[in-house]
């Protein structure tokens, strides 16, 4: 049984048909990289995953349970947890105060607020620090940290580098190499290609809301993926999918 | 004489304070201008005189038994009018508040009837016993008890929103419904304790109301007045910004009282003016746009 399956999921903003007909499963431990151009529908989909976004139809199952009617907040406490687009931090807030926040969900695990802290060790030294005054890569690496706080079995990335400096992306990164190393399951949507196809273990590009590529990431050469991403020959992406 | 009329304008705007405590907490978490705020302090304030006359026991000890029922009504209040309302814009929690102002006022005017009604009886000495102050004057024995319970109850607003996981979730609320989801927070289960903790104050306040002076059925828009005026000279949503809209504006009304004779609450109405035409400037507003807005308010 999958630890997460999407099953013919459609998404809506208004008149916008956002996610059609999206269907995949992850495995316990997968990482899984959702690629696409801007307005493919990764962040439609990922927030329909987490409960923040309504889908007008399928389904999500977790751990083999429906989960598509479950609140957002009941499905973090289910081990599902979202890193959103833009941080969406709580400004006012402290870095301790947004990571002890999450941390009331109180599901068991290995993450805690030490242990985050020392995955995150530049979050230890702006523990007090309000997080509307940190830098984009503080901010970032506070709302995956504050994400690790719910002990999540999938944790779901979206647009981890967006908006960030070079330095500050490769310095999520490497902190993000202590959630990898622990095993975690993982939806990762991200722009840049070449760093998705190195940690990934799988890949699904998306394309007008729909996936047209998916695979194992090893078996994938960054062609066939760049070719998907922009519908250069979609047809053939298309049967390559499955 | 100043000096005196000045320290007892402090300690009324410690009941000021206090009788705005749950206006400024609801609108800083919850973002709704309550308008049955008045009202429901008097419906406590009934509440505690009928639990203190039929068991013949202080206010005080009254208030105790009457705070969880307040609670839960803020809870209930919140799961069933205000979510639902809040859901609707802008201006359907003020309409409903509104709505049930006028629904506990007239129940209240139903069951109780006309008669003023006053809790002083039941504090004996306490209700007029004063302290001499040095160098002249003297304070109310009542009024630095109402000035100190208002200060204890934002300080221990603001510790518990600071200190407990409680609190942090509910600022977290506050800021982002959305993004608190995400992070395993109820929202609407941490909107209604806000709200239950928001009655409890108000409450309170509704008890110091009836120990200080007299009350009926229609005093709650009155008391609205003076507390919506408190949170907006300190600024919305700030509880300590409202211990200073508090005293600032009893001051003004005990200073005018000496200038003249009707000169108490036109001082306080019009540092209130004063207060919200520079909060409107400062915002960027032009003169003339304050001008249409006064124009199309009293039109």
């Amino acid at each position: 049984m999958s630890l997460l399956a999407v099953e013919h999921l459609d998404a809506r903003h208004g008149l916008l048909h956002a996610v059609r007909d999206v269907s995949f499963a992850l495995e316990e431990g997968e990482i899984l990289a959702l690629v696409g151009a801007n307005g493919a529908g990764k962040t439609t989909l990922l927030r329909s995953i987490s409960g923040a976004h309504k889908p007008s139809g399928g389904r999500v199952l977790f751990d083999g349970a429906d989960v598509t009617a479950v609140r957002a907040n009941e499905r973090v406490r289910r081990g599902i947890a979202l890193v959103p687009e833009g941080r969406r931090l709580f400004s006012s807030m402290t870095v301790e105060e947004n990571l002890l926040v999450a941390g009331r969900t109180k599901r068991p695990g290995r993450w805690n607020y030490e242990t985050v802290l020392d995955a995150f060790p530049l979050l230890r030294l702006h523990a007090k620090q309000r997080s509307g005054d940190l830098s984009g890569g503080q901010q970032q690496a506070t709302a995956i940290g504050r994400a690790l706080m719910t002990n999540p079995r999938v944790l779901l990335l979206d647009e981890v580098s967006l908006g960030l400096s070079p330095v500050a992306v490769n310095m999520v990164y490497e902190c993000l190499q202590a959630v990898i190393a622990s095993g975690a399951t993982i939806v990762l949507v991200e722009q840049d290609l070449s760093r998705a196809l190195r940690i990934a273990t799988r890949v699904a590009c998306m394309l007008e809301g729909r996936i047209v590529l998916e695979g194992k990431a090893s078996d994938m050469t960054r062609e066939q993926v760049t070719e998907a991403y922009f519908g250069l020959r979609r047809s053939d992406a298309s049967g390559a999918a499955s | 004489m100043w000096l005196d009329q000045v320290l007892q304008g402090v300690l009324l705007g410690g009941y000021y304070a206090l009788i705005a405590c749950g206006l400024s907490f609801m609108f800083g978490i919850l973002r709704i201008v309550n308008l049955a705020h008045g009202s429901i302090a008097v419906l406590s304030a009934y509440l505690v005189w009928v639990v203190a006359e039929q068991l013949k026991i202080s206010p005080f000890l009254a208030l105790i038994a009457v705070l969880p029922v307040m609670a839960a009504a803020g809870w209930l209040l919140q799961r069933t009018v205000l979510e639902r309302s809040l859901r609707s814009g802008a201006l359907t929690p003020l309409l409903s508040t509104f709505g049930l102002a006028v629904v506990i006022d007239n129940v209240l005017f139903q069951r109780f009837g006309a008669d003023t009604r006053s809790l002083a009886p039941d504090i004996g000495d306490l209700a007029f016993n004063s302290w001499d102050v040095p160098g002249g004057g003297s304070v109310g024995q009542l009024a630095l008890i109402t000035f100190g319970v208002a200060v204890a109850l934002l300080v221990g607003l603001q510790l518990f929103l600071n200190r407990t996981p409680l609190g942090r979730a509910i600022r977290a609320t506050s800021e982002d419904p959305d993004t608190a989801e995400l992070v395993g927070i109820d929202s609407r289960n941490v909107y209604a304790a806000a709200s239950a903790i928001a009655l409890v104050t108000v409450a309170i306040a509704g008890t110091f109301l009836a120990m200080r002076a007299t009350f009926d059925p229609y005093t709650g828009p009155t008391q609205l007045i003076f507390a919506f005026e408190a949170v907006v000279i300190g600024g919305t949503g700030s509880l300590w910004g409202t211990l200073i809209g508090g005293i600032v504006l009893g001051v003004a009304q005990n200073l005018g009282s000496q200038i003249n004779g009707q000169g108490f609450l036109i001082a306080g109405h019009a540092v209130f003016f004063v207060v919200l035409a520079a909060r409107f400037l400062m915002a960027g507003r032009s003169p003339r746009t304050l001008l249409r807005a006064l124009r199309g308010a009293s039109a």
